[in-house]
């Protein structure tokens, strides 16, 4: 095609999350040529828009708010000498590793020494949740609520549903209130909220915010503007109508996972990300997938972690293109959704921060972790906390030890 | 008064007292019907006013529907609606060509999924010469998955229809509006028209915004039909809402359809098809519920679950998608089976009632005949010479070149390489050219209806915010 410029990189990162970041970070540090692509106007990701505190725990052992933390991420990509590109949209694949890039620039074809996907993670719309009724405005998600109450401090509401009771579903109450909008009803499909439990207990009080479990969102109502909600009690089917001009959906992640998709990557079809290994290598060689994408979702620190993880591997992967070894596959089975990572490979690394990512479906009390292999079981181990739908499962990667890497696949359940 | 006359168009007259706008045909709704009929009729030395309740064009049953070109195959022999159909198919395949429309020739295969439905095939083929197309070919099961291997078990055998196609509703209205203006229509939105006062030689529509008199009135006022009908005196039809709900999945599912699927038909209707978009989604779809309320243009719970429940018989790997729209739309069903299209020379007055499940394609045809029939009714026709070239539509068809892939475009304008809604990679360039349009947009919906910003999978998650940001600017900028 005329008008493409092409170039060539080292690695080519998808994505200014804290993940996209932190991996292009180290390296850069350690020599590598490294472009982050990053679709928006400025980098940083999703954090850029969420004003509160509450990141950077993890990574920097100390609180910060989102912008502050997607800054000081940025400028230390930056430094560290990592080319970093906005307004850059990787639109699909040119090549194995080589991306499809259009930016005010033009259109760009740049084949990487190794690709890393960085793509995050969104939240399940309205129309996947298959709400019925008509479609007026009002209707978002916390994503699109974030940013128009921090980017572009818009809102016009008064009494918003809140869908879901996750961590995500009280940052969009906290950010209702901000602009001075109330919750009328949180909503969870589950028989306890999703959030953990201090949250879960304080944040009606605190908050004010009165929560209906085991409780479905039917029916939006309204034509214009939307006028309430049609929810349904699970148990006994009972119906009732709440008034409110904004419903929030929030929650119920799925993968950014379009350029997995149109590379051909092996997907999990339960959280659509790309399925890694321990090293977060993808089914592709060279390419690599880090954050939210692989995980939707957890913490952004967590994010940065996996990003630090990943640049050991891809600059391994530079020394020395080989394919890894052949791997055993590790399976979730219900009520856990998904686990990630799920290849486990003789040589490899443990996963970043030594931890099995995993997400469960339904709400467990008391709980036991269980991994079976050849039809036997090979670890069980009780969990030490609750288990709850809507939150991300952090399982000790020592599991794993008992796990024979020349056996059959792996399965992985709650007791 | 006559803003937007293209040199050469006949304008309004203005009474001297009173100021009220004259013209010789006022067209009541600007829906495809209506915008076809309007820019057929500016086609000749007529002053035209198009006369829309809305505040956008296409913004009822146009931009809700199925967004099949139809050959007309499968229409009722010897109607009207047969004919039209078939005219239609050819001028709007035509104008598409020559606006940019977006319009996929995908071609269709209507499915028999037992030995009954499989047995109704000839009738089908029959039917198809009937109405003068030849061009159908009976296939049997293994065909059927060589042509669309996706599909679901059970198929018998099918009927390939090669002419069928896809084709973009918003941008066809718009397109046909944008041209009957820029030959010199007054496009007049936000006139619902409530009352006529037929005098003489004028009739005085009462709008919502004011009286607008005209010679003749022509009505394509969809839902509304008989309603305006009635104003006129007549008792000849009633309007029956027949919803049609819709599921679109993700464009990561576009590989699993090529064509449109259709099923066979029943005495309850056209049936539920699986169709590609323009836009690279697939849709599954229609229902078919007959109602009370005009305005029901909601979902329900059951109606999505039993289209998702088909969805997944007919393309089993649909499960795995996502879903990135539901939405419905309501045909304008009468108890007349074909359209009613009546003259009533003595008040000047022409009926356009009934386009119900056909009228995205028959529209350029309906034009061509209300043309026809009020020739027939004495208007002079006189066609223009000068007439302005067809519209350049923006290119927001998959199949076509979308400007975030088009270097010259951006070369020239680096907005065109300025994403602002990535799933649907829409571009800044796009939505301040819909916003800077002759008819811009009103509301997001009509954002979304002219670039597809945040109609994907995210549904604004990402975008939101900065095309509503995007809207208002433009809002103040036009008001400036
Ligand atoms: C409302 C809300 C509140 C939160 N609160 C907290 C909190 O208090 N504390 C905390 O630790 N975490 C919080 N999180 C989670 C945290 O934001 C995420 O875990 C973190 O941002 C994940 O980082 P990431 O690098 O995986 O991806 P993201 O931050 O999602 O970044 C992905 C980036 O990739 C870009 N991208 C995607 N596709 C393309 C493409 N094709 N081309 C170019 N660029 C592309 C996107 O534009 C985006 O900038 C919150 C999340 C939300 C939504
Ligand atoms: C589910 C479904 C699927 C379909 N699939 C297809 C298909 O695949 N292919 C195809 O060709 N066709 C299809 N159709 C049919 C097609 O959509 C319609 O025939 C066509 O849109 C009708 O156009 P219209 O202009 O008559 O009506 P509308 O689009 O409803 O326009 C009428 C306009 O008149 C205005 N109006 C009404 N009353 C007044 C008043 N008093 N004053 C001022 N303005 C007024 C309204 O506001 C409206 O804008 C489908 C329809 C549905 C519902």
């Amino acid at each position: 095609m005329s008008g493409v410029a092409r170039r060539t990189v080292d690695v080519a990162v998808v994505g200014s999350g804290p993940s996209g970041l932190v991996a292009a970070r180290r390296l850069a540090a350690a020599g590598a040529d490294v472009v982050v692509l990053e679709r928006e106007a400025a980098p940083g990701g999703v954090p850029r828009h969420s004003a509160h505190t509450g990141y950077g725990l993890r990574d920097r052992h100390r609180l910060m708010t989102g912008p502050a933390y997607a800054a000081r991420l940025a400028e230390e990509a930056d430094a560290a000498g990592a080319t970093l590109r906005t307004e850059a949209t990787v639109t699909g694949w040119a090549g194995p590793r080589a991306l499809a890039v259009t930016s005010p620039a033009g259109l760009e074809e740049l084949d990487a020494g190794a690709v890393v996907l960085a793509t995050g993670a969104r939240e399940r719309p309205r129309p996947a949740r298959l709400v019925a009724g008509d479609r007026p405005m009002g209707v978002v998600t916390t994503g699109l609520l974030q940013q128009l109450v921090h980017l572009h401090d818009r809102l016009s509401a008064s009494r918003a549903v809140v869908v879901g009771a996750e961590l995500v579903s009280w940052s969009a109450v906290l950010t209702l209130r901000e602009a001075g909008c109330a919750t009328v009803l949180m909503t969870s499909e589950h028989d306890v909220a999703e959030a953990p439990a201090p949250l879960r207990w304080l944040g009606p009080r605190a908050l004010g915010v009165p929560l209906a479990t085991r409780t479905r969102v039917a029916r939006i109502l309204g034509r214009g503007r939307v006028e309430g909600v049609e929810v349904v009690d699970t148990r006994s089917g009972a119906r009732s109508q709440v008034a409110c001009d904004l419903v929030v959906f929030t929650g119920s992640w799925r993968a950014e996972g379009e350029l997995a998709r149109t590379a051909g990557l092996q997907v999990d079809p339960a959280s659509g990300a790309p399925v890694v290994d321990t090293e977060l290598r993808t089914s592709a060689p060279g390419v690599f997938a880090a954050g939210n994408l692989v995980h939707p979702v957890d913490t952004a620190d967590v994010a940065a972690l996996g990003g630090a993880h990943v640049a050991d591997a891809v600059r391994r992967w530079l020394e020395a293109p080989a394919l890894p070894p052949r791997g055993v596959a590790l399976a979730a089975e219900a009520p856990l959704a998904w686990v990630a990572p799920t290849v486990l490979r003789p040589g490899d690394r443990p996963p970043p921060r030594r931890r099995l990512l995993a997400w469960s479906t339904e709400a467990r009390a008391l709980a036991a972790v269980r991994l079976t292999q050849d039809g036997r079981e090979i670890a069980r181990r009780r969990l030490p906390w609750a288990v709850s739908p809507g939150r991300v499962l952090r399982l000790p990667a020592g599991l794993l030890d008992a796990v024979d890497l020349a056996g059959g696949p792996v399965r992985l359940t709650l007791d | 008064m006559a803003e937007g006359a293209a040199p050469g168009a006949a304008t309004a007259t203005s009474p001297a007292a009173g100021g009220v706008p004259t013209y010789d045909v006022a067209v009541v709704g600007a829906g495809v019907v209506g915008c076809a009929v309007a820019r057929e009729l500016a086609g000749f030395d007529l002053s035209v006013a198009l006369l829309e309740a809305r505040d956008d064009v296409g913004d009822v049953t146009s931009k809700a529907n199925t967004a099949i070109w139809h050959t007309g195959f499968d229409a009722s022999p010897g109607t009207l609606e047969a004919r039209l159909v078939a005219r239609g198919w050819q001028l709007l395949g035509d104008y598409a060509e020559a606006t940019g429309i977006p319009l996929e020739r995908t071609g269709a295969l209507l499915v028999a999924w037992d030995d009954e439905q499989r047995d109704a095939l000839p009738g089908l083929e029959r039917k198809a010469r009937e109405n003068g197309y030849e061009r159908c070919e009976i296939v049997d099961a293994e065909r059927v998955y060589a042509l669309e291997p996706a599909l679901g078990p059970g198929a018998r055998g099918g009927l390939v229809v090669p002419d069928e196609g896809i084709v973009c509703p918003w941008t066809t209205t718009l397109a046909l509006a944008l041209d009957a203006q820029a030959r010199g229509t007054a496009v007049r939105l936000g006139h619902h028209v409530d009352g006529v006062e037929v005098g003489a030689t004028h009739t005085r529509l009462v709008t919502s915004a004011g009286p607008v008199d005209a010679r003749w009135v022509v009505g394509a006022a969809g839902l509304g039909a008989d309603h305006l009908d009635r104003a006129f005196g007549h008792e000849r039809f009633t309007v029956t809402p027949r919803r049609g709900q819709l599921l679109v999945f993700d464009k990561l599912a576009r590989r699993l359809v090529d064509r449109v699927v259709l099923p066979v038909p029943t005495a309850k209707g056209k049936g539920v098809l699986v169709s590609p978009t323009v836009y690279g989604n697939v849709m599954v779809g229609p229902t078919a519920e007959d109602l009370a309320d005009r305005r029901a243009t909601g979902t329900t719970e059951e109606g999505l679950a039993g289209l998702l429940a088909r969805s997944e018989g007919l393309v089993p790997a649909l499960a795995d998608e996502e879903l990135t729209a539901t939405y419905a739309g309501l045909r304008a069903a009468t108890e007349h089976r074909d359209y009613v299209v009546e003259v009533d020379a003595a008040q000047r007055y022409l009926c356009l009632g009934g386009i119900r499940s056909t009228g995205l394609t028959s529209s350029m045809a309906l034009g061509e005949h209300v043309a026809a029939l009020l020739a027939d009714a004495g208007v002079e026709l006189t066609p223009r010479t000068d007439l302005p070239p067809p519209p350049a539509m923006p290119p927001i068809g998959e199949a076509q070149r979308r400007p975030y892939a088009d270097a010259e475009r951006i070369a020239a304008d680096p907005d065109y390489g300025r994403v602002v809604c990535f799933c649907e990679r829409v571009t800044r360039g796009e939505v301040r050219d819909a916003l800077a349009s002759p008819l811009p947009p009103s509301d997001l919906g009509g954002v979304r209806r002219r670039t597809r910003a945040t109609m994907g999978r995210c549904q604004a998650f990402f975008c939101g915010a900065e095309v509503a940001a995007m809207l208002v600017e433009g809002a103040r900028g036009g008001a400036r």
